[in-house]
């Protein structure tokens, strides 16, 4: 008997979205220690295989304001994995650290640093941002090329690469005897010279537990998807639909080979969200619900001027949508986040054909048309559908992403990973200690 | 009553001498395991210290100023400091932890969003060690600017101390930065408002509108203020350079009871703690002095000698006006060890330190004050 394809399974620590209910009364703190703790250990109950935590350089703003609808505020990434290395003993720790903004010896080093102290739990979402708005924050300013972006991240990538390979295995030996520390002189040596990257020294941190730490992109264009198919170990996507998420998975994984890679070198996992309730109907009206605490009146004329590019504020959230089209200029009226359109004009015209349709106003349109759950039934019907995606290969596993700190977590754990467990399609314990073993990777 | 001190222990590899490896007590294959640095820090959170500091650098260690040593025999590598406090901070209860951060490569924000995420992991305890980088090869690393090889010989010409004044002007800057960006956020800023929908007060969240010769940067942070508000800046300094970084505490290098008077009335308003380099065991020092070629070498003074001399030493540069001392075991563990069990009972004997901590933070460890925020409109009251 062949042993079914097994999941993996990831837990995503929710942040700055408005998938993040934090008017819950079972909502906690946001940046205490503890919620971190809870949520991670949470998921190392469940034997998962690793966290996730996001990241943000410039707190977003919409007309010219901070914007103060949503969760605000986050601590550093990578920090936090450190902490967190300490209170669980097998959970990968990853988080996304940017490849603009960070430099590569220090973004190495740190990477490096968190694989030792995790013992070869450590991975890292390399992102890349070109916008003059964040880098208002940082030395080098906005001076990113848009076109430029993967080829920074690539650069700065394999520059991370070539310094993690540094160090040879067995390069510390901590001899007594013959009084030797390391077995050359001056370990580490590097030279990159690229077009993003010129540096030349040496390395301080020995080869770590993985070799390198777990790599995971998650851009969705077609150089975004070049670039993982190249250098990505796992690819945070977004095609949480089974057709959507077989065509990207068959497009992607059929990009390795000309890489000379096998395309169980590179795991397709979707950022999920979910609902479970004791019945499908409890778990529909738990949805809606949720729905509802996500979609404050507030955020939904927000969430309406993110589409139209204009001050909405005289807009009543229950009222019917603008009578105007949307405003098509480069100036987004957001900073700080992705745009989320890519042709505003059609997208108003199938809003405003569904708000006519259902009779519909603002706020339940927004309900309807944005960010609906991945997965919502009963906690049976939930592993069957994971199990499903992941047997037709539309996925290799799931970052789940709960809608609250730090419990969100505890049901999934309690009610679906025993079910994956009884469909032997997820471990019942960790059979490795390192974030690459429980993915089924080589350590590099 | 006496006047306490404050001790602080400055932990580096195997110890602050270059053949303390070779020690029949080190553990020397165990530099990069998160246990070690783990164990050292309970050692001296048993011996009820304010704070650890955790040594770090930019690029190999080397004894020369001007590049790299070539020498195997001395410990070569190291993880970085503030993940290494990082991951000690949950599994540690009162100590202060301070890492060392680099200014003269960094970037602000990234510092400032680190240390405040320190000071959140261990709920106040959060400290930084400031350094700045002259050396030639560590900007090579970062390949944004061309340093000149550090010349020993040419140490007091113009040029080169222009360079140093240089490095200092924009550590000063970047310390700016940083506790622009502690305050940015005021204390009370999230405020879950169900009704208006609002997570946040925006109006407790302030632009700091940096603008300098190395950086500018805008703000407001992306991390809550710390628990302690501002976390605690130290640095070591050998010239005057260092007294105008705005530290909380100068590390300060006396020779003598004489230069530690001289040095405490001079680094004030800061707290001025003095570093002192610790043989507990001199048989054992003479034999690592051996085995490494020639006697050990410090820019601080160096105490080889039994548990007494170095209370009755810590004592009397105290009533000279040392606020407290960052001592530099000379191998790790045991002269840490011998510092917590045989240095400390002689100071309590004395009444001169803490037999339990009475704090939480090290800002409270240390008796300082809380910290004010720049940005907080304070109310006016008639």
């Amino acid at each position: 008997m062949t042993r079914k394809k097994q999941v993996i399974l990831a837990a995503h620590f929710p942040g700055v979205n408005n998938t993040t209910v934090w008017s819950d009364p079972a909502a906690g703190s946001q940046i205490a220690f503890e919620s971190f703790r809870r949520f991670a250990q949470t998921a190392e109950r469940g034997k998962f295989d690793f966290f996730f935590l996001a990241e943000g350089l410039r707190l977003r703003e919409q007309r010219g304001r901070i914007h103060d609808l949503d969760v605000v505020g986050r601590p550093d990434a990578l920090t936090v994995l450190g902490g967190l290395a300490a209170v669980t003993t097998h959970l990968g720790l990853t988080g996304t650290v940017n490849a603009t903004f960070n430099e590569p010896y220090e973004l190495a080093r740190k990477l490096a640093s968190l694989d030792h102290l995790s013992g070869g739990r450590a991975g890292w979402n390399v992102v890349t941002s070109s916008d003059a708005f964040t880098g208002e924050n940082f030395r080098r300013g906005g001076y990113l090329d848009r076109a430029d972006r993967y080829t920074r991240a690539a650069e700065v990538l394999h520059t991370a690469r070539e310094l993690w390979d540094t160090w040879p295995d067995g390069e510390v030996v901590a001899d007594r005897v013959s009084g030797a520390f390391t077995r050359t002189g001056d370990p580490g040596a590097f030279i990159h010279s690229g077009q993003h990257v010129d540096i030349r020294g040496h390395f301080t941190v020995p080869r770590t537990p993985q070799g390198r730490p777990l790599i995971i992109q998650a851009g969705d264009s077609d150089p975004g998807r070049e670039f993982a198919a190249r250098d990505a170990d796992a690819i945070f996507s977004r095609h949480g639909t089974l057709e959507a998420g077989k065509a990207f998975y068959a497009d992607v994984k059929g990009r390795m080979a000309k890489f000379g890679r096998r395309p169980d070198e590179l795991k397709i996992l979707p950022a999920s969200t979910f609902v479970l309730g004791a019945t499908e109907p409890e778990a529909a009206e738990k949805a809606h619900h949720i729905r509802r605490q996500q979609v404050s009146p507030q955020t939904a004329i927000l969430l309406l001027e993110q589409l139209w590019n204009k001050d909405l504020s005289d807009h009543d959230p229950d009222g019917p949508l603008p009578v105007f089209d949307p405003v098509l200029e480069d100036d987004s009226i957001i900073k700080g986040r992705t745009r989320l359109f890519d042709d505003p004009l059609a997208t108003a015209r199938q809003w405003r054909s569904l708000a006519e349709e259902k009779g519909l106003g603002i706020r339940d349109l927004i309900i309807e048309v944005t960010g609906r759950q991945t997965f919502i039934g009963t906690p049976s019907t939930v592993a069957a559908t994971i199990d499903e995606f992941v047997q037709s290969d539309a996925a290799d596993g799931f970052i789940l992403v709960p809608h609250l700190v730090p419990g969100g977590l505890d049901e999934f754990v309690d009610g679906v990973v025993p079910l994956l467990q009884e469909r032997g399609v997820f471990r019942a314990d960790y059979t490795t200690t390192t974030l690459r073993g429980h993915l089924g990777l080589r350590h590099e | 009553m006496t006047s306490q001190l404050h001790l602080a222990v400055a932990l580096d590899g195997a110890g602050w001498h270059p053949a303390a490896w070779r020690d029949p007590s080190a553990s020397p294959d165990a530099l990069f395991s998160p246990g070690y640095w783990l164990d050292l820090v309970r050692i001296a959170e048993r011996g009820k210290l304010d704070f650890v500091t955790i040594e770090d650098s930019l690029g190999l260690q080397s004894g020369r100023l001007d590049g790299l040593d070539g020498r195997a025999d001395h410990v070569k590598g190291r993880l970085d400091a503030l993940l290494i406090a990082a991951r000690v901070a949950p599994v540690t209860t009162h100590i202060g932890l301070v890492p060392t951060v680099t200014t003269t490569h960094t970037e602000p924000f990234h510092v400032s969003t680190q240390l405040a995420t320190l000071d959140h992991l261990s709920t106040g305890r959060a400290g930084w060690r400031v350094q700045v980088s002259g050396r030639a090869g560590e900007a090579a690393h970062f390949g944004r600017r061309e340093f000149p090889e550090l010349d020993l010989a040419a140490y007091a010409e113009p040029a080169a101390q222009a360079f140093i004044a240089e490095l200092f002007a924009e550590a000063a800057d970047h310390i700016e930065v940083v506790r622009r960006l502690w305050d940015s956020w005021e204390d009370d800023a999230e405020i879950r408002d169900v009704a208006t929908g609002r997570f946040i007060d925006r109006d407790k969240l302030h632009y700091i509108d940096f603008s300098g010769r190395h950086f500018s940067v805008k703000g407001p942070s992306i991390t809550p203020r710390p628990p302690q508000g501002q976390p605690v800046v130290t640095a070591l300094t050998h010239t005057p350079l260092g007294y105008g970084l705005g530290a909380d505490i100068l590390y300060v290098t006396p020779k003598s009871v004489e230069e530690a008077a001289a040095l405490a009335a001079a680094a004030r308003p800061a707290r001025v703690f003095a570093d002192v380099v610790v043989f507990l065991d001199p048989d054992r020092k003479a034999r690592l002095d051996e085995l490494d070629g020639g006697p050990y070498t410090s820019d601080a003074h160096i105490h080889v000698g039994d548990a007494a001399g170095l209370a009755a030493l810590l004592l009397s540069w105290r009533d000279a006006g040392i606020d407290g001392f960052r001592l530099r075991p000379g191998v790790l563990p045991a002269d840490l060890t011998a510092i917590v069990d045989e240095v400390l009972p002689l100071l309590r004997a004395e009444g001169a330190f803490r037999t339990g901590y009475t704090s939480t933070t090290l800002r409270g460890h240390l008796g300082l004050p809380a910290a004010r925020n720049r940005y907080a409109r304070t109310e006016v009251t008639a």
